[in-house]
C-alpha cells in the first residue's frame, strides 16, 4: 500500500471530510518572521493558506510630505532610514537624481567613491538579510557569522562618514569629505578576506538539506508574474530575468566595471537565496577595481551658488561663508523640471520621481520604493502554501518596511 | 474592421500630447477617457514594466490632480513617462487590469492625494488605516497632522512644529528665498 | 592565613557557612535586573542596532539580556526601538499590557522617545505618551554601546527600587 505525505493524505481526504470553517490567522505587527512592522491576515484551511492579506503602513512616517518642506540637501538623512539596512546606496541614489535635475556631472573621483559607497552597502545589505533568512528557516549561526561581517563594514563606513549605521553622507554634487586616510586599504583587506567568508558561509547553507527542503519550490514565482507586478532586484533576477539597473541604464559610470548579473531559473526562495550570495562576490569585484582605479582631484562639483564649498574655505573665506550660508538656509536652486532616477539598490530598484516648481524645494518627491512593489506580490503568492512556508518566503523576498512604508 | 481599428489609433494618437524633452526623458500628457487604451497599446508595444505611478496635487490649479504613470520597455531600454490631469471629484481609469502591480500604487494614491480610481479591484486605504478621514498629502493638508480619534484602532495629534515648518519658496531673488514659516495652503472651496 | 584569604571584609564560606545575609529586597532586585528579558519591539532602523547589540561585538548576552523572546507573556523589558507610528501606537500599548509585571521599557533612538526628526502627521511624538518609560537612550540610532549604557542604567535602577517590600507593606 502506499501512503502520500499529509498533504496528499488530506487532499484525497477533504471531499469526503466537512471541511468546516476556515481559521483567520493574523500574523500581527510585531512578530518575529515578519522582517520589520508588517501584518499578514492569512485565512487558512488547516496548514493550508486560502487566502492572504497584506497589511502595510505601520512604518508610514509620512517621509514625502516632510520632503515638500525641506531643501534638497536635507532631505538627505531621511533617505537614509529608507531602506535601513543599507543607508549609503540610498543616499546616493537620492543625489544621483538631484543631480539629474541639477544638470550636474560629477567628477571622477566623486563618481567612483559612491560605486564603493554603493557595493559596501549592497553586501552589507544582503549579509543582513541572508542572516535574517537564514534565522527565520532556522539557522541561528548564520545571524551571527553575517553580523561579524557586517561590523567590519560598519568599522570601513564609520572611518568614511563618521557614521555606523545611518550615515547621511553624499550631498547635492557631491559628498561631505574627501576619503580619509586609509580607507581604500581598508576597503581592499575588506574584500579579499571576504570571499573567503562568503565560502564558508556557502558551505554552511548551499547543500544543507534542511535549508534545502524549506526552499526549493517553494514561492516560486515566474518572470512575467514578476515583471507585471514590477519585482525588482535578486526577486526579479531569480525568476531568470535579467534586468539590472547598473548594465540597463546605466549611471555613476557602471559601464565601466567588469561585473556580472546573477539570474536564477526557478525562482523559487532558493533561487533568489543564491542570487543574493552570488550578488555579494559580483560586489567584492567591483570593490576591487574602483579601489584600483580611485583617480585623484576634485570631489565636488564646482558651483559655487548651489553647491556647498569645502569647509576649510568655509572657515577662513568671506565669499565661500555666503555661499555656504545660502546653500544651507535657501537650498541649492534647483530648475522647474521633472525626472525620474533609478538606482540598483540591494533590494531592487531604487527611483525617485523629482517634481520641481524651481527653488530649494521639491514641489513632489515621490519615492519608489523597491519592497513596496516587492510585496505587492504576496496576495497572489501566499495561497497555496502552508504556514511554515510564510517566513521562508518573507525571508526570501526581503523587503525592508522603513522602505515600504516610507 | 480594420477601418475602425486605424480610426481608433488615428483618435488616440492625436490625443497624445508629446511635451518637451527635459534631462533626456520623454513625457507625454494624455486625456484621462484614453488613457486606458493608451496604456494596453503601450503594453502591447513592449511597455511590460509599470516603474511608479504618482499622485501630484497641483493646488490652485484646475484641474487639480495629475496622475504620472513611470513606464519603461526593458528590451529597448527606454523610459516613457505619462501623464494626465484629474479634476477634483472625478475618476482616472484604473491601469491595474494592465499591470497587475499598478494595483498598490493606486491604492497609495488614493490614499495620500485622494484621486478616485474607477475600475479598481480592492480601494482601501494602504498606508493610513481604513476610517482616516483625511489625504494627507495634499497641500492643503498641514505637515503636522490634525487630530482624529478612531478607539480601539488609531488616534492622531497635533506634531509640535512650532509656528509652522520653515520653507523656502522659489523666487529670482535670493533675499526672496529665505525661508518663512508656511503653513498649509488654503482649504480648496 | 589559608582560611581567610580574602582578608577581614571578605567572604569566607568556611565560617559563614554558606549564609549570606541580605535584605529580601536586594536579593529579588538582584535576580530581576542580571536577567532581564527583553522584548525587541523593533520597529525601524533602531532594531538593526539593537540586534548588532545582541551579536557578537557588543553582545548583551554579557547581561544576561540575550533572550530576546518575542513574546511579550515570557518578557520583562520592552525595548521600544524604531519609530512608533499612530497606526503601530495601539499595538505597541497592547503588547505593554500583555506583559506581567514587573516590567521596565527602555525608549531606544530618538523616535521612540521623542519622535525624532519626524514631526509629521503620521508619528507618534514620543512613546511614552503611552507607556511609562524608564530609560530614554538618545541617538538616532544609537551606538550599542549606548543600549549597553541604558541598559546598565536600568539595572541601576532596579538595584534602587523597592521589590518586593512594597507590595508586602500594601497587603498590611
Amino acid at each position: 500500500m502506499e501512503f502520500g505525505d499529509t498533504l496528499t493524505r488530506t487532499a484525497e481526504m477533504a471531499p469526503q471530510l466537512d471541511v468546516g470553517e476556515k481559521l483567520v490567522l493574523n500574523i500581527g505587527p510585531s512578530h518575529p518572521s515578519t522582517h520589520g512592522v508588517l501584518r499578514l491576515v492569512l485565512e487558512l484551511d488547516g496548514e493550508v493558506i486560502t487566502k492572504a492579506d497584506c497589511d502595510i503602513g505601520y512604518l508610514h512616517r509620512g517621509d514625502e510630505k516632510i520632503a515638500e518642506n525641506m531643501t534638497w540637501n536635507q532631505f538627505v538623512p531621511y533617505t537614509d532610514r529608507l531602506d535601513y539596512l543599507a543607508p549609503l546606496a540610498n543616499n546616493v541614489a537620492y543625489t544621483c537624481a538631484v543631480e539629474k535635475l541639477m544638470g550636474y556631472e560629477l567628477p571622477p573621483r566623486a563618481r567612483v567613491t559612491r560605486v564603493i559607497c554603493c557595493e559596501l552597502a549592497r553586501i552589507s545589505a544582503h549579509l543582513l538579510g541572508l542572516g535574517a533568512f537564514a534565522m527565520d528557516v532556522g539557522a541561528m549561526t548564520m545571524f551571527l557569522y553575517t553580523f561579524t561581517e557586517r561590523e567590519k563594514i560598519y568599522n570601513l563606513i564609520e572611518l568614511l562618514t563618521g557614521a555606523r549605521f545611518t550615515t547621511s553622507f553624499t550631498r547635492v554634487g557631491g559628498q561631505t569629505r574627501d576619503l580619509p586616510p586609509g580607507f581604500l586599504e581598508g576597503v581592499k583587506e575588506f574584500s579579499e578576506q571576504f570571499v573567503g567568508r562568503l565560502d564558508e558561509f556557502g558551505k554552511m547553507l548551499n547543500r544543507n538539506r534542511i535549508f534545502v527542503d524549506r526552499t526549493k519550490d517553494v514561492g516560486v514565482i515566474s518572470a512575467e508574474t514578476a515583471l507585471d507586478f514590477g519585482l525588482t532586484g535578486p526577486n526579479l533576477r531569480g525568476s531568470g530575468h535579467g534586468y539590472d539597473v547598473r548594465k540597463s541604464f546605466p549611471y555613476l559610470g557602471y559601464e565601466t566595471y567588469d561585473f556580472e548579473v546573477p539570474v536564477g531559473q526557478a525562482g523559487d526562495c532558493y533561487d533568489r537565496f543564491a542570487v543574493r550570495m552570488e550578488e555579494m562576490r559580483q560586489s567584492v569585484k567591483i570593490l576591487l577595481q574602483a579601489v584600483a582605479k580611485m583617480p585623484e582631484g576634485a570631489w565636488m562639483v564646482e558651483d559655487p551658488k548651489n553647491v556647498l564649498p569645502p569647509k576649510d574655505k568655509v572657515l577662513t573665506k568671506m565669499e565661500e561663508l555666503i555661499h555656504q550660508f545660502l546653500v544651507v538656509t535657501q537650498g541649492p536652486d534647483a530648475p522647474p523640471g521633472e525626472i525620474y532616477f533609478g538606482a540598483e539598490n540591494p533590494k531592487g530598484e531604487l527611483g525617485f520621481y523629482l517634481n520641481s516648481r524651481g527653488g530649494g524645494v521639491p514641489h513632489r518627491l515621490k519615492i519608489r520604493a523597491p519592497s513596496f512593489c516587492n510585496l505587492g506580490i504576496l496576495n497572489t503568492l501566499l495561497p497555496g502554501h502552508t504556514v511554515s512556508d510564510v517566513p521562508a518566503i518573507l525571508g526570501s523576498i526581503d523587503f525592508v518596511m522603513g522602505e515600504c512604508d516610507r | 474592421m480594420s477601418e475602425v481599428a486605424a480610426d481608433a489609433t488615428a483618435d488616440l494618437v492625436s490625443a497624445v500630447k508629446i511635451l518637451p524633452e527635459f534631462r533626456g526623458e520623454s513625457s507625454w500628457e494624455v486625456p484621462k477617457e484614453k488613457l486606458l487604451e493608451l496604456m494596453r497599446a503601450l503594453k502591447e508595444e513592449g511597455m511590460t514594466y509599470l516603474v511608479d505611478i504618482t499622485a501630484v496635487d497641483n493646488h490652485g490649479e484646475d484641474p487639480r490632480f495629475e496622475m504620472v504613470y513611470e513606464l519603461c520597455d526593458l528590451t529597448a531600454r527606454r523610459h516613457l513617462r505619462v501623464k494626465t490631469r484629474v479634476p477634483e471629484g472625478e475618476a482616472v481609469p484604473s491601469v491595474s487590469s494592465v499591470w497587475r502591480g499598478a494595483d498598490w500604487h493606486e491604492r497609495e494614491a488614493w490614499d495620500m492625494v485622494g484621486v478616485k480610481i474607477s475600475g479598481h479591484p480592492d480601494l482601501r486605504r494602504i498606508l493610513m488605516w481604513d476610517g482616516y478621514p483625511h489625504h494627507p498629502l495634499r497641500k492643503d493638508f498641514p505637515l503636522e497632522g490634525l487630530p482624529t480619534e478612531m478607539p480601539d484602532i488609531a488616534f492622531t495629534a497635533k506634531a509640535p512644529l512650532e509656528g509652522g515648518p520653515f520653507v523656502t519658496s522659489p523666487a529670482p531673488f535670493s533675499h526672496e528665498r529665505e525661508p518663512r514659516a508656511r503653513p498649509a495652503e488654503e482649504k480648496s472651496l | 592565613m589559608a582560611e581567610s584569604v580574602t582578608g577581614a571584609m571578605g567572604y569566607n564560606s568556611k565560617v559563614e557557612g554558606n549564609i549570606v545575609l541580605t535584605t529580601l529586597d536586594a536579593a529579588v532586585n538582584w535576580m530581576r535586573k542580571n536577567s532581564l528579558w527583553p522584548m525587541p519591539m523593533g520597529l525601524a532602523c533602531c532594531a538593526i542596532e539593537l540586534m548588532a547589540s545582541a551579536s557578537a561585538r557588543f553582545d548583551i548576552a554579557r547581561f544576561g539580556a540575550e533572550v530576546m523572546r518575542f513574546s511579550p507573556r515570557q518578557s520583562d523589558l520592552m525595548i521600544v526601538a524604531g519609530t512608533v507610528t499612530y497606526k503601530m501606537a495601539l499595538a505597541t500599548k497592547r503588547i505593554w499590557d500583555q506583559m506581567a509585571e514587573p516590567k521596565w521599557c527602555i525608549a531606544m533612538g530618538a523616535c521612540a522617545s521623542t519622535g525624532g526628526m519626524y514631526r509629521s502627521y503620521a508619528v507618534l511624538q514620543g512613546i511614552d505618551h503611552l507607556v511609562p518609560v524608564d530609560v530614554y537612550v538618545s541617538g538616532c540610532p544609537p551606538r550599542p554601546e549606548a543600549v549597553l549604557e541604558a541598559l546598565m542604567k536600568l539595572q541601576d535602577k532596579i538595584a534602587k527600587s523597592r521589590g518586593v517590600v512594597l507590595s508586602q507593606k500594601q497587603a498590611a
